[in-house]
């Protein structure tokens, strides 16, 4: 069997599953956030459920139109808070405490290796990094999953990604999951499961590897899921009191499809509007003026990604007429980048810092984009309208691409500075 | 399910942004999501939408996020179906949760024209063509699918549950 296959067997107290069924798992988490929460508290009370299956198995996260963006938003995280205080939810967390889904429930230590994850947001595929089964789901399912603390789940088949050779300077790991959507298109892996292994994985740190399972689903990705390792164990140490299960693929797993991606002559990479399947190398972009660029998100928005971004803009400034925002995706995150000096980099550089939101990457605010505006962002989507007006444009890429385009005022690589 | 209307046509990976914008979001009332549905693609769509009307469309629909607010407008706008050679997952799973009627037919989704009259029946498995006169005939659903759209949803089928029915 292969990992996802074992997670899901091992939720639904299975010896074995098999790609095709439908199978019943407990969950170990249950995700919704200040736009999703809304609608599956709803259908919580039209349930008729009065209590949740477990208040510290699920988390409440209010952070796409946060800081409150105006009035609806506002009363839309009140009625989240007020439905976590009514349901006694211990996973719910105000400004200090907060910031972006995907960063702060791994970095809090909520996933780990082995769980089965749930959540109303898209790219609750992120925790796949740490070996656990998580997927996207609507509202009414995290209702369901709320109430009940199941969840159904047809099991998918595996494709396998192997990424092999020596990673260049300034490639990372969002240049590696880029190209794969590229090699495989946006329905590439449309119902199934992307298992990510190979050298270059294997010597990833825990930052690349969330902003690889983060894209999955723009892949159409069931799961993306990267068995632990010990750089998985070390980094969960001490943010959990739970025992890990450690699964991986039996050697003789079935998989649908083997995609090798050789990594040596990998250069970075840039996703073109409107899919982020359109992926070129950064050299071959040519010239295109920019208006905006964003730094952050649940895909790019860790410590290490605002590392790179500041080596990048070391010592440098801005280009006139480009608005660079970063925007650090927790408040410990924000905190720590300030301790490091690198805030006082960004702002010296020329960057607005943002309290940590989802914000412009889904055009929600903090960012929005006029009728002919262009960006580039670290961000995972770059659908018509997906930052603001719908003839604006969005361009994808790694931290330090988008850092050296601030620079360039021009989608540029740190090489070409 | 039998439903008849003109159709809305679409092409490859339209996405939840698309169905309905983020910037709308922070309602979750049916009709004002309605207001807004296929905006950024089809500005006129809500203009010309009719009650029973039908969406088709090519690959990989409802690609993207996960918001339930994308079949609610479609369905709030009153699109009776959904016809697309495939669907992208999670608004699979959330249009059979809400009992918003999707449908796999790619030969369907191929020859059917923008303002062509269709009628859908998915007892049957039919999609009859009036304005071209083509038949198509689709899978019913199975297993865990079959299921939700018999109870009239996932709402349903979790009072049953939860002996709250």
């Amino acid at each position: 069997m292969t990992i996802t296959e074992k997670l899901l067997a091992r939720a639904a107290g299975r010896d074995e599953v098999t790609p095709g069924e439908f199978v019943s798992c407990r969950l170990d988490l249950v995700l919704a956030n200040d736009i999703t929460a809304p609608i599956a508290i709803d259908e919580f009370r039209r349930m008729g459920a009065e209590k949740v299956f477990d208040p510290a198995r699920i988390a409440l996260v209010c952070d796409h139109a946060t800081p409150n963006r105006d009035i609806n938003a506002a009363t839309q995280t009140k009625k989240v808070r007020d439905f976590a205080r009514e349901m006694g939810v211990a996973n719910y967390w105000e400004a200090d405490q907060g910031g972006i889904e995907h960063i702060i429930l791994p970095d809090k230590g909520l996933v780990i290796p082995g769980d089965v994850v749930i959540g109303a947001d898209s790219h609750t595929c992120t925790y796949g990094a740490l070996g656990a089964f998580a997927t996207g789901v609507g509202s009414t399912d995290a209702a369901a999953g709320m109430a009940l603390g199941e969840c159904w789940f047809r099991v998918p088949e595996t494709i396998e990604v192997v990424y092999t050779g020596e990673l260049q300077p300034w490639v990372s790991a969002k240049d590696l999951i880029l190209k794969l959507i590229g090699e495989i298109g946006v329905a590439g892996a449309r119902y199934r499961s992307l298992e990510f292994k190979g050298e270059v994985i294997d010597n990833l740190g825990m930052a690349g590897r969330f902003t690889i399972c983060n894209m999955a689903i723009e892949a159409g990705a069931k799961n993306g899921v990267i068995a632990p390792d010990e750089t998985t164990l070390s980094w969960i140490e001490g943010r959990t009191d739970r025992e890990p299960v450690v699964l991986a693929s039996d050697d003789d797993a079935s998989y649908v499809r083997t995609v090798e991606i050789d990594c040596s002559a990998l250069e970075p990479q840039v996703a073109f509007p409107h899919l982020p399947e359109n992926t070129r190398g950064v050299s071959e972009v040519g010239d295109v003026p920019i208006d905006q660029v964003v730094i952050g998100a649940c895909t790019n928005g860790r410590l290490e990604d605002l590392c790179a971004a500041a080596k990048v803009l070391e010592g440098r400034h801005v280009a006139d007429g480009v608005r660079c925002i970063v925007i650090p995706g927790s408040h410990e995150i924000h905190l720590q980048a300030t301790r490091e000096g690198l805030v006082e980099l960004f702002l010296e550089s020329g960057c607005l810092v943002s309290t940590p939101t989802c914000g412009p990457c889904l055009g929600m605010h903090m960012g929005v984009l006029a009728e002919g505006e262009r960006a580039i962002a670290t961000t995972n989507r770059n659908f018509v309208g997906r930052m603001g007006h719908p003839k604006s444009e969005v361009y994808l890429a790694s931290p330090v691409v988008a850092a050296a385009s601030a620079v360039a005022g021009r989608i540029a690589g740190p090489e070409d500075l | 399910m039998k439903a008849t209307g003109r159709v809305h046509k679409y092409g490859d990976h339209i996405d939840t942004d698309a169905i309905i914008a983020a910037r709308y979001l922070s309602t979750t009332d049916p009709i004002e999501l309605a207001g807004h549905c296929m905006q950024d693609i089809d500005a006129e769509f809500v203009e010309r939408v009719e009650p029973g009307d039908i969406i088709v469309a090519g690959e990989n629909f409802g690609c993207g996020s996960s918001r339930e607010h994308a079949p609610i407008a479609i369905k709030a706008a009153g699109v009776s179906a959904v016809i697309a050679r495939n669907f992208a997952r999670i608004f699979y799973r959330n249009a059979l949760n809400i009992g918003l009627p999707i449908i796999e037919c790619p030969e369907a989704a191929e020859a059917i024209n923008a303002g062509d009259e269709v009628t859908v029946d998915t007892d049957e498995g039919t999609i009859v063509d009036h304005t071209t006169g083509e038949e198509f005939s689709f899978q019913p659903l199975t297993g865990v699918a079959a299921e939700l759209v018999e109870a009239g949803g996932l709402v349903p089928m979790v009072q049953e549950r939860l002996g709250t029915r």
